[in-house]
């Protein structure tokens, strides 16, 4: 014992003195200065962590060209709608997200939301139950339908490819006999289903909640630095904090200011930002998203770490399922309705490539909760864009298809960018 | 020697008709390497498993822990006991930091289900800075390391465990000259705080730099128990290989005996 102590010593003495010499400038460059923060970023690119940074640029460009060709699209009335018209999309891919990351994919979830919006219908209107009480019901429908997939993925060993093949012609089966002879059911326009994507927030509140988000974030990120001081880690410089803090404060100041300029903050689209945020939290803060990112990533690795693998399965798909109910309520209560068409369109592959385009990988264990912000408003954006042109739905799905395609090939490039440069160490 | 850490003896393994293991005896004791040889085979992995807990042993044999009889039914009862076990394929998450690594299924938290980051970070710079590993970086991906940090982090998360006895499973066989001689340091270091260190290696260069002793395992069987500083390259070799053409077998296969080139001291 008193040999171990003196070695530690003695080791901690010769590493003060050349813990400086011994860094390998190819790893282990530390943001502690502008120059230090580019040499980070060069570091990045190369090793294929790219970050939102191609997004950005893209939603970017995406303004500057729709903008130049229509100078109504960055109008606040567009932008608002655009907010309301991705939140039910967006809703499925926050869910499809947590699937990617396990490294599946779950193709059901167009046929569940379309289930979750005929549940709602028929239980709302046909059976005259409480709206809010069908809501939940429907709620209860995607989490079991989800639970299912999951065990029979996780337990049985079917891939999650097949399970989910079979949702998708599955349940639009249920969703058409439910419906029955009804091509359309109308909801009501006034009651909490309608209220979900047509109230509007007055501009105090949209104020409100950047005030409570930025007071929070500075907060948090003040205490965590505070600690890491106080352990001796290392820790970002104040003006870092505050730089991200304005980086932070930049859209959402800049996007509450834009909707206040028309009828104020959606509540869809705050629904939509708040699950994506939570889900954020969950993923990056507890021990359950550590869990599913470690599954995605070695899953023979985490049960011997001693992760319930299959629970996590089971309960990912059980989320995404619920959560593509969700986008299918949103979608009825856009339309005040639900038809036998709801869900059956383009929105599971919409979802899908909202997060592949926001930057979750579909190799499984990278991405995080804010692709399916991101993603949502690319394809948003170019959807709403081509119908202020005029363009026809043929062209819409090309130009989908070729952003959706350069999302993967930069997801397939910079996965073997870490292969390539995983070596670099001594 | 004082009583040994761990210590085996009479140990068999049946799989069906293979008798993988037969009255095979071994011991390790505190702060010394053992190195485990033999040919492919020869009952090297089979014998690790027993002692982790993945393959229980037929009934027969005894395990002693610090002299007390154990029965280690399963990976739970070993890492109970204090058995810590580094596969070949290390077990790492590529997407996760070296911290998550390092705490995966173990992690710190502060309320109910929340990490605590500064916990864990202090807790593994104070782990890696004790084995004198220079990570300056904690929170890169696990995928951009080489593969000789990856293997120091792997043996590192064993250690958070506090260990008696550490199981090291081929660490070299896929690492460069200076990678090699990286973890070779490391497993002295690990010597010199006092933990048993069993290694499983086809290296002899590796076997005689680090190891006090080689036991060869030839066949399921015992083949010697040699200290390496006493020991000739081309003994362990015919240890090994059950070659024909030295004294020591000689003699045995004249007068019968059974074990054969025991050399224990």
């Amino acid at each position: 014992m008193t040999q171990q102590t003196h070695l530690t010593q003695e080791d901690t003495a010769t590493e003060g003195v050349s813990a400086e010499a011994a860094r390998d400038p190819r790893l282990l460059v530390t943001a502690a200065s502008p120059r230090g923060w580019l040499q980070v970023l060069r570091r990045n690119m190369r090793g294929g962590e790219l970050g939102p940074i191609p997004v950005v640029v893209g939603l970017i460009l995406i303004g500057v060209v729709f903008q130049s060709m229509n100078d109504r699209f960055l109008s606040p009335q567009n932008l608002s709608n655009l907010t309301v018209q991705i939140a039910a999309i967006g809703l499925m891919t926050t869910g499809v997200i947590m699937v990617l990351l396990l490294g599946e994919i779950d193709l059901s979830i167009g046929s569940v939301a379309g289930l979750a919006a005929a549940v709602l219908a028929v239980l709302a209107v046909r059976h005259g139950l409480p709206e809010w009480l069908a809501i939940f019901a429907a709620l209860g429908v995607g989490l079991v339908i989800g639970l299912i997939h999951g065990v029979i993925f996780a337990k049985v060993g079917v891939p999650a490819f097949v399970v989910t093949l079979a949702g998708l012609l599955g349940w639009q089966g249920v969703h058409l006999y439910l419906m029955g002879n009804d091509g359309t059911i109308n909801t009501s326009s006034t009651g909490p289903i309608a209220l979900l994507t047509q109230t509007y927030f007055v501009p105090v509140v949209g104020w409100a909640v950047v005030l409570v988000v930025l007071a929070l974030y500075l907060l948090s990120v003040l205490t965590v630095e505070r600690k890491r001081r106080g352990a001796g880690l290392p820790n970002r410089a104040p003006v870092e904090i505050l730089a991200r803090t304005a980086l932070l404060a930049l859209p959402l100041v800049g996007g509450v200011w834009t909707l206040n300029q028309y009828k104020g903050v959606p509540l869809a689209f705050l629904i939509f930002v708040g699950f994506v945020a939570v889900l954020d939290l969950v993923l990056r803060k507890t021990r359950y998203g550590r869990m599913v990112y470690a599954v995605g990533g070695n899953a023979e690795a985490a049960r011997r770490a001693g992760i319930n693998v299959d629970l996590i399965r089971v309960s990912v798909f059980g989320i995404a399922s619920m959560l593509a109910a969700l986008g299918g309520i949103m979608l009825a209560s856009r339309n005040f309705a639900a038809s036998v068409s709801t869900g059956g369109g383009a929105e599971l592959m919409m979802a899908i490539a909202a997060a592949v385009i926001g930057g979750t990988s579909l190799f499984g264990g990278r991405g995080n909760a804010y692709s399916a912000l991101l993603g949502g408003l690319v394809l948003g954006a170019i959807t709403s864009g081509l119908l202020l042109l005029q363009m026809d739905t043929s062209v819409r799905f090309m130009i989908t298809a070729a952003v959706l395609l350069v999302a993967v090939i930069l997801d397939a490039v910079s996965r073997r960018g870490r292969k390539t440069h995983a070596r670099g160490g001594a | 020697m004082s009583t040994p850490v761990l210590e085996l003896s009479g140990i068999s393994k049946t799989f069906g008709a293979v008798r993988a293991l037969s009255e095979v005896d071994f011991h390790v004791g505190a702060g010394e390497v053992v190195a485990l040889l033999g040919d492919n085979g020869a009952g090297k992995s089979t014998l690790v498993k027993v002692i982790a807990g993945a393959h229980p042993a037929d009934s027969g044999g005894t395990i002693a822990w610090d002299g007390q009889p154990v029965t280690i039914g399963s990976p739970s009862d070993a890492q109970r006991l204090g058995i810590a076990t580094i596969y070949q394929d290390l077990a790492l998450c590529d997407n996760l930091d070296i911290v998550g690594n390092l705490f995966l299924g173990n992690e710190r938290l502060h309320f109910p289900g929340t990490l605590d980051e500064v916990a864990m970070e202090s807790r593994a710079r104070e782990l890696l800075d004790s084995l004198s590993v220079r990570i300056p970086d904690l929170r890169v991906p696990v995928s951009g390391l080489s593969g000789g940090q990856r293997q120091i982090i792997a043996i590192a998360r064993s250690l958070l465990g506090q260990p008696r006895v550490v199981m090291l499973d081929e660490p070299t066989a896929a690492l460069g000259v200076a990678q090699t001689a990286q973890v070779l340091d490391l497993i002295e270091r690990l010597r010199d705080q006092g933990l048993g260190v069993v290694l499983i290696s086809h290296n002899m260069a590796d076997v005689r730099a680090v190891a006090d002793r080689a036991v060869v395992l030839r066949l399921g069987r015992n083949a010697g128990d040699f200290p390496i500083a006493e020991t000739s390259y081309e003994e362990i070799v015919a240890a090994i290989t059950g070659a024909a053409d030295n004294p020591v077998t000689r003699r045995s296969e004249r007068t019968g005996a059974s074990a054969v080139a025991t050399k224990d001291h």
